[in-house]
């Protein structure tokens, strides 16, 4: 068991930026012809790491750079980053949909991958010649689709549309249907991306359900890659962190969740307000704001039930009479959670802080936006919607009450009421 | 700083003695030359899977269905008798004008249908191939199959005219040369097979040669006698059509069924010559560019 099943060496990517087709046929002539002469490619050297914020000085980058790891057999890897680390060039080498530029992969036994759900899905033809053709895509052949082909249907749950053209579907049948066929794949390692993303709750956690299956009674190697927190957590055993293209942590998957999450890739903690053009009688106005956890650590996403606070930084110009500064919260679905006033108070002039301290109200899980309102008598001077975003983890905190039984999909507000429960049963 | 080394260090020795058991290793550079034929024949339920699909998808909701694939040669050739035969006054080489640009139609609407289809593999076919792995030639090999289908559907509806002229008693003088027939349709499969991977691996970086293509196929018809005997051609003219692989091919067949025109060894050897050659560079270009067109497409 203890077999490497997958083993990567010093594997890179490099990608030209900008246009190509124009200008590309000198380079790829000189490139051709220093590479017949054995020499290296004239145009490899000069890319540099992927950090897609700053403007490099060079056209061409490197995706992925010196990039080594193993995986065992049966072990369930996550693979986490932001946007552009590098995940996906990672599994789109793996899968063999484009050829590294340096370094190998050496695999043991028969690899798929799902970096999408129904892949060649024809939509004139129906769901089960459907079945058929991307069953054999990914890899299977015709005896093996017919053997599972009732298990697929079933699993998806569109018997009654199966002989129906696949355009005729609603996508929530026609995403069931596509997993389902890769669900029943059965190679020795099967490569995720993000394909959990789709579907009803109820679904997804077929889904996890299913993948947790295929690691533990069938042994399988499994590299899940998903910004899902929670799902990485439940399924994987080790995970990898990966930040501008090369591999910044390799580890526990907890350790690596947790330092994913404290690390700025996640989301930002400070935001610079930017100066309002124009301030009545100008009083003043604010201009930064960070999110924190409760002992004044910089955070971005907050593990659900966590205590967490927010501090404004303002500056007022001249005197200010009955101040007030208020933060309101507001989710995705522009619903005003609350509003939380400071109490009337006249201030000098001079640079202040404000601290919102959130250690009461649970949040479930989700981003939401910050309101942030400065007025004098009422007044307000300053007001900035969507100041700020904060993102509550579905990953749960340690501190969180264990009656809770689920995060999301409950309500917006997760705090416990008072139950108690009274045995009526009349002893005898 | 990079925990990774520290994590892989126990495995370093256990590693060397497992060195062979690799099923695959996955490297920037491949062999040109090869083919994987093994894995495109483990796949050949996909090949298949293909070949149904290209049916179904393009006569699903006609009304017509199928029955397009006889309307669209008759047609064609009802037109050329009409501009060519009637208008223009082309030679037909003593054949009734009909069985002529039929049998001319036939087999180059195999050859231009193969080669429009196979170069547009890799632009087409770019969403499949970005997210999955399979052996890439699985599609040209399918889109030969499933224009040998179509060829052959169309080919009963030549031999069904040409039928009539011989029971009519025209001048058609079918010889031994139908034996031929077979090895005409894979050298002509293979010919376009070939073109058709230089220009779909070539587009994928300069869509330039999409353009040239389309018109380049209608041009080139102009070029190879289908609308003109051979032998009706100016001397000085000659050697130019000839120069054209798909010519000898074309010649060749119509000779076989209809006794129009003749059969040069020579010319057919020079076809199977160039053949080999295009289809040696189209392998060459199609593996080279298979495992990294994802990322200039």
């Amino acid at each position: 068991m203890s077999d490497i099943a997958i083993k990567v060496e010093n594997l890179g990517k490099l990608y030209r930026l900008g246009e190509v087709g124009t200008g590309t046929l000198s380079q790829d002539l000189k490139r051709w012809w220093a590479i017949n002469r054995g020499k290296e490619d004239p145009f490899a050297k000069i890319g540099e790491a992927n950090d897609r914020t700053t403007k490099g000085a060079s056209d061409f980058v490197w995706a992925l750079k010196d990039v080594s790891f193993e995986v065992k057999q049966g072990e369930v890897l996550g693979i986490i980053g932001r946007n552009g680390a590098g995940k996906s060039t990672l599994l789109k080498l793996l899968s063999k949909v484009t050829a590294p530029s340096t370094g190998n992969i050496k695999v043991k036994g028969r690899i798929a991958s799902l970096l999408e759900v129904g892949t060649g899905f024809h939509p004139d033809l129906t769901g089960r010649e459907n079945v058929f053709l991307n069953g054999a895509i990914l890899g299977m052949s015709r005896k093996e689709i017919n053997s599972k082909f009732d298990e697929i249907v079933d699993f998806a749950g569109v018997e009654r549309y199966i002989d129906t053209p696949v355009k005729r579907y609603s996508s929530g049948m026609y995403v069931r249907l596509a997993f389902a066929v890769a669900a029943f794949l059965e190679p020795e390692i099967l490569i995720v991306d993000e394909v959990l993303a789709v579907g009803d709750a109820e679904f997804q956690r077929k889904c996890l359900g299913r993948m947790r299956d295929v690691s533990k009674n069938d042994g399988r190697t499994v590299l899940f890659v998903s910004h899902n927190m929670a799902a990485v957590q439940k399924l994987c055993n080790r995970g990898i962190f990966f930040r501008n293209g090369q591999i910044h942590l390799t580890g526990e998957i907890d350790h690596v969740i947790s330092k994913y999450l404290e690390s700025s890739d996640a989301i930002r903690s400070i935001y610079e307000i930017p100066k309002p053009d124009f301030t009545p009688e100008n009083l003043g106005f604010a201009y930064c704001l960070k999110v924190e956890d409760i002992n004044g650590n910089l955070i971005n996403e907050i593990p659900v039930g966590k205590a967490w606070q927010i501090r404004v930084q303002f500056k007022l110009n001249k005197k200010v009479e009955h101040f007030i500064i208020a933060l309101g919260i507001v989710n995705t679905m522009d619903v005003n959670l609350r509003t939380t006033w400071s109490k009337e108070m006249d201030l000098d002039a001079g640079e202040y802080e404000a601290l919102f301290k959130e250690d009461q109200l649970l949040l479930a899980a989700g981003t939401y936006q910050l309101a942030l309102g400065l007025s004098s008598y009422e007044r307000a001077f300053q007001y900035i919607e969507n100041v700020a975003a904060i993102t509550i983890s579905d990953v749960p905190d340690s501190t969180l009450d264990k009656s809770i039984v689920r995060t999301t999909g409950v309500g917006l507000i997760l705090n416990p009421m008072d139950i108690e429960i009274l045995n009526l049963t009349k002893s005898i | 700083m990079n925990t990774a080394e520290l994590v892989e260090a126990p495995y370093v020795l256990e590693e060397k003695q497992k060195e062979e058991h690799w099923t695959e290793t996955i490297e920037p550079r491949t062999r040109l030359l090869d083919l994987r034929l093994k894995e495109v024949w483990r796949y050949r339920d996909l090949i298949a899977m293909f070949v149904r699909r290209d049916f179904i998808a393009t006569y699903k909701q006609t009304i017509l269905g199928p029955l397009w694939f006889f309307i669209q040669p008759l047609l064609t050739s009802i037109t050329f008798v009409i501009i060519f035969g009637r208008v223009a006054k082309i030679s037909t080489d003593g054949m009734p004008m009909m069985v002529f640009y039929l049998s001319g139609i036939t087999i180059w609407n195999y050859f231009s249908q193969t080669l429009t289809a196979t170069s547009t593999i890799f632009t087409a076919n770019a969403n499949i191939f970005g997210k999955v792995y399979f052996p890439r030639l699985t599609l040209p090999l399918s889109l030969i199959i499933s224009n040998l289908v179509r060829f052959s559907i169309q080919f009963v509806l030549f031999l069904c005219v040409w039928l009539y002229y011989i029971i009519k008693g025209s001048a058609i003088q079918p010889n031994w040369a139908i034996v031929l027939t077979p090895v005409l349709l894979v050298l002509m499969g293979l010919l376009s097979l070939g073109v058709g991977m230089i220009f779909s691996s070539m587009t994928t970086k300069y869509r330039d040669l999409t353009m040239l293509l389309q018109f380049g196929i209608q041009l080139l018809m102009y070029a190879t006698p289908v609308i003109y005997p051979l032998s009706a051609l100016p001397q000085k003219y000659k050697l130019f059509i000839l120069a054209n692989p798909v010519s000898p091919i074309v010649e060749t067949f119509r000779y076989a069924f209809l006794g129009s025109g003749n059969l040069s060894w020579g010319l057919l050897c020079y076809s199977i010559g160039i053949t080999s050659l295009i289809l040696f560079f189209g392998i060459i270009t199609f593996n080279k560019v298979e495992k990294s067109f994802m990322d200039t497409v």
